[in-house]
């Protein structure tokens, strides 16, 4: 049984998904999808055990040898994302019970989990596999659920979102699927390890190089980088605040996880640096995506759009640590992917919870909400605190690391410009803090009260992992340096 | 006493009473936090000896907890200083207040106690945002204006200190906060980010923009810690740095020409304090034992006789409701009690031998003897006089006596009075019996202020300008309230000092308000110029992209990268 654990770890929610459909009951499925979603996590405990005392693990499957079967691969950075993902759907879950009730009409909430379960089974595959052709399915599935999510919102501005959204997904994962395919052209392998040993041989054909573009832009696209993000702020305003909070907290980690992998683990970051100037790039695009999208956020009268943008800035912020180029660079990038997720995944359930109560995301909608629903406001204030750097939080942990690590490779301009946005998430975080607490109500909300309890116990399990976190950073900060050292040993060695 | 936690840190029993604070009401509030004040005094008054707390955060050690003399020092003069605040305020009924008034006071306890920058750091933040709340409290527009302005050179001045903190550690290695010296940018960072909570000139002007802004209760509290724990900071880790004694001479003088033209009275006390805090950074500055002793003995004794001065002022602010000079005078014959005290803080501000100032002062004044100073020493006595005029006898004589206003009011509640009468005694005890004092200091020196050439040369410092002021009196009465009637004395008095500290200071004013002019214009172009652009309606970045136009950026971002892939010579 736990020799079969990184197949079930995605094979458990891929089954369970059409299995919704079947249970046809909403309450029920609703339960389901958080026994689902509890399991993977169970499951990607036990692998972190594993591979903490066993090292990295090799699983075929079918029993097929590596470079002719499908190989499933679980080194540090796998299982460190694999337990971010599997927490925090189960969280998540945990919170949707009640507010896909507010947000979508009955008959939609099968639907729903169904494709967030199937979302939750894209995600995990493309942390599990080594195989270049799987993780494209994988990155399919995700991607077509998360339409699909995306599209049940109510506003009607969602359906374009998500048309939007399925256009550019779509040309990014073609993207990916032609630099697969022209990488498989050049080494007729598909497994990620196999790939990285051959592709030295004929790393100067133009055939490979072009394959690095398509697959970079591709990935890109996905992680919304700088100035490929513009699909990305209205599909978190418009898709339910559930899918949202899910979305902001797994979708983008994954896409900067399989942008490390094909750096470091695929090509090798000698390759990279030398054949394109990788860093100056990523600096310039991380930190033009930081100032534009903070400053963006500062004005946007929708509170989910504007976090979105906040997401963008946060993605440049993971970025500019890769482009630093040294260990300690990858160490801030890949602590800020969990802390980034502990963030959002909390502001965005305390949003869902406003939304909840008084049915609209418009910031002036959600004045004077301060002295109605305090512990979920808080949340939004903690998780805010958190966004801009404040120590004893985990942003700080996050900003610290980074700005370290620029230092120490005497960047120091970037360093005092990533302290300078810190006071930009200032700003639109005092925003919403200036609508929220000291502005009187401009709708009626007399009658509203706290968010209802099965929302505010994951909101605050979140915030305070939030503090936890900024506090003891044993395992994040652990895990991190771990997965550092062994993206920049040999492949797949593990410390 | 076995069970005593000798090592609960100081700053802990103000966090949970403002915690308490924020859920209690009316007579059990006021006992609460009285009470907290005074056990967390005497828990700390009952340390036995020098404590460190620390545990390790990321790779490093943090000491958030770290008694030794020093911070011991300024640990009891802000629980003094609390004290006397929260009782100060008592008889206001805002939450708010109360709360933040806590909160501030606590963190800059923490701050103190703080053995590391990182907690500093921490401390250095909360200082800032619970003390903006202060301001915000009297619930004007203006207020809020001025907190906000606050609020943000505080909070710039944490960023820099948090610039300087991770450029210092990753040079020394050590997060210990010691003696840093301003020989690497992280040193000069940090001592930017102390200068701006110290109040260096031109960092100085939130001090004035804000404080007498705040509630007639909440600047008692703001002109006690924000200052003064960066003072403590200073000495920890600049003591020495020749630079400072400049920069506090400077601070000593520059503020005694604003301070003529000021009619607020409260805005009077803070351009005094800026001039006080000249004293003690000149003090570090010179960085023998004798000086650093100085500059915090100053600042001990600062702490209680501003704080006297500004209470009085807040009790004739809220009895009256007027603060200007020219609206008030007279109210001796209604607040007999306020006056005496007010005046006995004068007394001290001024350093009348006797009186606190004078112990404190001469500690600073010697040690710059003593070193070779003498043209800063100088300087300090010219400062001195200064501060007699503007605070000595500008603040009693303008609020109690000058003109009659009119005004018949009554002495300010009891609680009030109390604080005062605390403030007042303390102001004695220290000046009559300085030894008390010098055996909290952090270094060990022998030295008595009451020796016969002291004593005398301020005396007679004092008398002459008095005799300035008496003779002033007999020409014409002094300024502000006779404007239209004495042109010779308000020419004297508002002209001739303008024109001094006109071909002084003028350009360096011209060139200050100038380039806050442009600054604020080209920052308030920036705004709208984004504003435009995220306008709903019309604007650039707020309509929904097509999705061709994303498109368009997929299709640029591909052919660059494609195009440098494929140059890449083979």
């Amino acid at each position: 049984m736990t020799t079969h654990l990184p197949i079930l770890q995605v094979i458990i929610p891929l089954l369970a998904a059409p299995f919704c459909i079947f249970l046809r009951i909403p309450r029920l499925v609703g339960i389901f999808a958080i026994l689902v979603s509890a399991a993977a996590f169970l499951v990607s405990c036990g692998l972190l055990q594993q591979v903490i005392t066993a090292g990295t693990i090799s699983y075929k499957l079918g029993g097929w040898p590596a470079p002719w079967g499908i190989e499933y691969r679980i080194d540090i950075l796998n299982v460190y994302l694999l337990l971010l993902v599997s927490a925090m759907s189960t969280i998540v879950l945990v919170a949707a019970q009640t507010s896909i009730k507010k947000e979508l009409p009955e008959d939609r909430h099968v639907f729903f989990y169904t494709s967030f379960l199937l979302c939750l089974t894209g995600l995990l595959g493309i942390l599990a596999t080594a195989d270049a052709f799987n993780v494209f399915v994988f990155l399919e599935i995700s991607a077509l659920s998360t339409y699909t999510m995306i599209a049940l919102g109510t506003d009607r501005r969602a359906l374009t979102a998500s048309y939007q959204y399925l256009i550019m997904g779509t040309i990014g994962a073609t993207f990916i699927i032609i630099g697969v395919g022209l990488m498989y052209m050049m080494t007729g392998t598909l497994n990620m390890y196999d790939l990285a040993e051959r592709l030295p041989e004929v790393n100067t054909s133009r055939t490979v190089l072009s394959a690095f573009g398509f697959f970079i832009v591709g990935v890109c696209l996905k992680l919304a980088l700088f100035p490929l993000h513009l699909w990305l702020p209205n599909a978190y305003a418009f898709a339910p605040s559930i899918a949202t909070a899910f979305l902001a907290a797994t979708a983008t980690k994954v896409a900067v996880y399989l942008l490390i992998r094909l750096v470091f683990s695929i090509f090798g970051i000698e390759f990279v640096v030398t054949v394109l100037p990788m860093q100056e790039i990523f600096m310039v695009l991380g930190l033009a995506g930081i100032f534009a999208a903070s400053v963006s956020a500062i004005y946007q009268l929708n509170i989910k759009r504007l976090f979105a943008y906040s997401s963008v800035a946060q993605i440049g912020y993971m970025i500019l640590g890769l482009a630093i180029g040294t260990k300690l660079g990858l160490v801030a990038t890949l602590v800020h992917m969990f802390n980034h997720a502990l963030m959002k995944a909390a502001v965005f359930l305390a949003i869902g919870g406003a939304v909840y109560r008084i049915h609209s995301a418009q910031l002036i909608h959600f004045a004077g909400l301060g002295r109605k629903m305090p512990l979920t406001m808080a949340a939004i204030v903690i998780g805010g605190l958190s966004l801009i750097g404040v120590p004893l939080t985990v942003g700080f942990v996050s900003k610290w690391y980074l700005v370290l690590a620029l230092l120490e490779n005497g960047w120091w301009p970037v360093a005092i410009l990533v302290l300078m946005s810190s006071l930009l998430a200032v700003m639109y975080v005092w925003r919403t803090v200036e609508w929220i607490y000291f502005t009187p109500p401009r709708i009626n909300i007399d009658d509203v009260t706290e968010a209802p309890l099965s929302q505010l116990i994951p909101i605050w399990i979140l915030v305070l992992a939030n503090i936890y976190f900024g506090l003891n950073t044993s395992l994040t900060v652990g895990l991190s340096k771990m997965a550092a050292e062994s993206l920049y040993g040999i492949f797949g060695g593990v410390l | 006493m076995m069970m005593w936690p000798d090592q609960l840190p100081a700053f802990v029993p103000f966090f949970l009473a403002a915690a308490l604070a924020l859920v209690t009401r009316g007579r059990v509030r006021s006992v609460l936090m009285i009470g907290a004040v005074v056990l967390s005094g005497l828990h700390l008054w009952l340390l036995s000896s020098d404590i460190t707390v620390s545990f390790r955060f990321l790779e490093y050690e943090l000491t958030p907890y770290r008694v030794d003399k020093m911070s011991l020092l300024f640990g009891y003069v802000f629980h003094l200083a609390a004290l006397m605040s929260v009782l100060f305020s008592l008889h206001v009924e805002d939450t708010t207040q109360h709360v933040s008034g806590l909160l501030y006071a606590g963190s800059a306890i923490g701050a103190v106690f703080a053995g590391d920058l990182l907690t500093l750091f921490v401390f250095w933040e909360l200082l800032a945002v619970t003390s903006a709340f202060l301001v915000w409290a009297k619930r004007t527009e203006r207020s809020y204006q001025a907190g906000m302005r606050y609020l943000i050179i505080q909070v710039l001045s944490g960023v820099i200190l948090l610039g300087g903190i991770v450029i210092h550690l990753n040079t020394t290695g050590s997060i210990a906060f010691d003696f840093i010296g301003i020989d690497s940018l992280g040193g000069w960072l940090i001592l930017i980010a102390f200068g701006f909570k110290a109040a260096f000139p031109l960092l100085h002007t939130w001090l004035t923009d804000a404080y007498p802004e705040a509630t007639s209760t909440g600047t008692v509290f703001l002109s006690a810690f924000t200052t003064k724990t960066a003072i403590y900071t200073l000495a920890r880790a600049y003591p020495g740095t020749e630079l400072l004694i400049y920069v506090g001479a400077t601070m000593a003088c520059f503020p005694i020409f604003y301070a003529v033209i000021q009619n607020d009275l409260r805005r009077v006390l803070s351009y005094s304090l800026i001039n006080q805090l000249g004293f003690m950074v000149c003090g570090i500055g010179i960085g023998t034992a004798l000086a650093v002793n100085g500059a915090v003995a100053h600042a001990f004794v600062h702490i209680i006789y501003k704080s006297l001065l500004f209470m009085s002022m807040g009790a004739v602010l809220y009895m009256t409701g007027k603060i200007k000079a020219t609206d008030i005078g007279g109210l001796y014959k209604t607040m007999p009690k306020t006056a005496i005290l007010c005046i006995i803080g004068a007394a001290s501000i001024s350093a009348f031998p006797l009186f606190s100032g004078f112990v404190a002062k001469s500690l600073i004044m010697a040690a710059a003897l003593k070193e070779g100073y003498e043209w800063i020493w100088l300087v300090l006595l010219l400062a001195s006089a200064g501060v007699l005029k503007h605070a000595g006898i500008q603040i009693p004589y303008f609020a109690f006596f000058a003109h009659d206003s009119g005004i018949r009011t009554s002495e300010p509640p009891r609680n009030m009075l109390l604080a005062m009468t605390i403030a007042a005694f303390f102001c004695l005890a220290i000046g009559i019996y300085p030894a008390m004092l010098y055996r909290l200091l952090p270094f060990d020196v022998a030295y008595s202020p009451y020796d016969l050439t002291h004593v005398l040369a301020q005396t007679q410092l004092l008398f002459f300008a008095m005799l300035a002021f008496v003779w002033l009196n007999i020409q014409g009465v002094y300024p502000p309230e006779v404007r239209a009637v004495n042109v010779d004395a308000e020419w004297f008095y508002r002209k001739l000092f303008r024109r001094i500290s006109a071909s002084l200071f003028g350009w360096l004013w011209r060139t200050d308000t100038d380039f806050r002019k442009w600054a604020l214009k080209k920052i308030d172009d920036i705004t709208v110029y984004f504003a435009k652009i995220h306008s709903s309606t019309s604007g650039k970045a707020s309509i929904i992209r097509p999705t061709g136009y994303m498109v368009i950026w997929v299709a640029i971002l591909l052919a660059a990268y494609l195009w440098l892939l494929l140059s890449f010579p083979h």
